[in-house]
């Protein structure tokens, strides 16, 4: 059995939450590059430029990313041989209290009835999958508020097929994608169940971006659903213009006969995500 | 598709200014809004619904829809950029009856709000959602003025020089996210 102290957890954790919300990442940085070589209209240019230009303030350490610094979600994966003294998700918390203090994070979560702030981003939404091995990895989001209330999680029949898929993708889109601040990624969960879903579709957005899924038919809807959305016409902040989404990143896995589970989670272009390897 | 026009604003807007306003136009605010969003909203509401003064002067005002993170130290404002405005929706008609002329967020108004605005010859401006540290510089004053212990939904009274924007709903009825979107696709 692998001890791992609590203490490289948090600390991790920690330092992790604070990179995220100050240096976009280089993938997302030149997919927007790319995104503005390609667009036709001046506003859109114009916004896409503004987007570049935020990202470099905000590398200089000084302002986020967004005001939203987002709600801490962290994939974990806990080897069976690995065990954190103390505690994993105390640690994970701790990374985020101390990540939230250290890098003038605001504080973004409260009660969801008083709506009284919590008044340091705890609790974090912490998932943890056992997998084989003494490992400890943790993918690490910041979720930014605005894009996640434009997500959708729906029980179509299996009659509907991916052709329902894809018009839930979509039709999501559509509805939110002025709203969650495009350019989007977006991210389907296909199968399981109706929760499963959902953490299929939040968990791909920390794949590198655009990179096709391995499945065949899971690579043809993602390039479907990203022409589809970009035939809307929303494009960057929803002023017009090619570029609503920059990339669709699918999963699936098997579900009930009865069911056709399926999840669409918009991320916003200040797309804040590292994968953290203990 | 040409180029936007670029249209100087200060606040207080006088009303001129805002009839003369058209979807579309690019603006550059300065002068003093006040930023305030979801319980703020309530409590404002609130205060107006049992005929109490509320914390901060609405008539002809601008009310910008962001809950800034914190101030390091020796700067005026943490990242400052605009939060969804649809969320305020139940909230802003009353408010433009009040005498707001104007608010600033990012997102969709609902048909109720759009009508207000006409209404009330108010404006909706938009501002780029997510690029909220380029918005931190355009930031030359802060300070918390209503609702502290509301932390970052506290009510503060923010002062802008040249803050980048859109013209999204203007007095006239029209509405810049459809028109382009509508554009784009033809």
């Amino acid at each position: 059995m692998r001890i791992i102290p609590a203490e490289d957890v948090t600390r991790a954790v920690a330092e992790a939450a604070v990179d995220i919300n100050y240096h976009l990442g280089p993938e997302m940085v030149e997919a927007i590059e790319r995104a503005r070589a390609d667009e036709p209209s001046p506003v859109a240019r114009d916004v896409l430029g503004q987007v570049l230009e935020n990202a470099r303030i905000a590398a200089e350490g000084t302002f986020p990313l967004c005001q939203d610094t987002g709600l801490m979600v962290a994939f974990v994966e806990l080897g069976e041989q690995a065990r954190v003294e103390g505690g994993l998700n105390a640690a994970v918390t701790e990374g985020v209290r101390r990540g939230t203090e250290e890098g003038y994070l605001r504080r973004t979560v409260c009660d969801p009835f008083s709506r009284e702030n919590s008044g340091d981003n705890t609790p974090a939404v912490i998932h943890v999958d056992l997998v084989p091995g003494d490992g400890l990895a943790i993918d690490l989001l910041a979720k930014g508020g605005g894009s996640e209330n434009m997500s959708r999680v729906a029980m179509l029949t299996p009659a509907a097929g991916l052709d329902g898929v894809v018009e839930l993708a979509v039709e999501t889109a559509g509805a939110g994608g002025v709203n969650a601040c495009p350019p989007l990624l977006l991210g389907v969960g296909v199968g399981g169940d109706l929760e499963m879903a959902a953490k299929l579709a939040k968990k791909t957005l920390a794949r590198p971006i655009g990179r096709p899924a391995d499945d065949e038919r899971l690579a043809g809807l993602e390039a479907e659903i990203l022409e589809r959305v970009n035939e809307l016409g929303i494009g960057p902040a929803g002023l017009g213009g090619r570029t609503t989404a920059l990339a669709v990143h699918a999963a699936a896995l098997p579900c009930h006969i009865a069911s056709l589970p399926v999840a669409v989670v918009l991320q916003c272009h200040a797309h804040r995500h590292r994968r953290i390897e203990l | 598709m040409t180029a936007p026009r670029t249209i100087s604003l200060t606040t207080p807007l006088s009303p001129d200014a805002v009839a003369d306003l058209e979807a579309g136009d690019r603006v550059l605010l300065s002068g003093v809004v006040y930023a305030a969003r979801d319980t703020a909203h309530k409590r404002l509401i609130d205060l107006l619904e049992r005929g109490e003064e509320p914390p901060i002067p609405l008539d002809g005002q601008a009310i910008y829809y962001a809950g800034p993170s914190p101030a390091r130290p020796g700067q005026v404002i943490g990242s400052a950029g605009p939060t969804t405005s649809g969320r305020m929706d139940p909230y802003t008609p009353a408010l433009l009856a009040a005498g707001v002329r104007a608010t600033i967020g990012k997102g969709r108004r609902s048909p109720e709000v759009r009508r207000a605005i006409a209404e009330h010859n108010a404006v909706y401006l938009g501002v780029i959602g997510g690029v909220a540290a380029l918005v931190a510089r355009s930031v030359v004053a802060c300070e918390v003025v209503a609702f502290d212990e509301l932390g970052p939904e506290a009510i503060r009274r923010l002062e802008f020089d040249r803050l980048p924007a859109f013209v999204i709903n203007d007095a006239h009825g029209r509405d810049l996210y459809e028109e382009a979107t509508a554009r784009e696709i033809a």
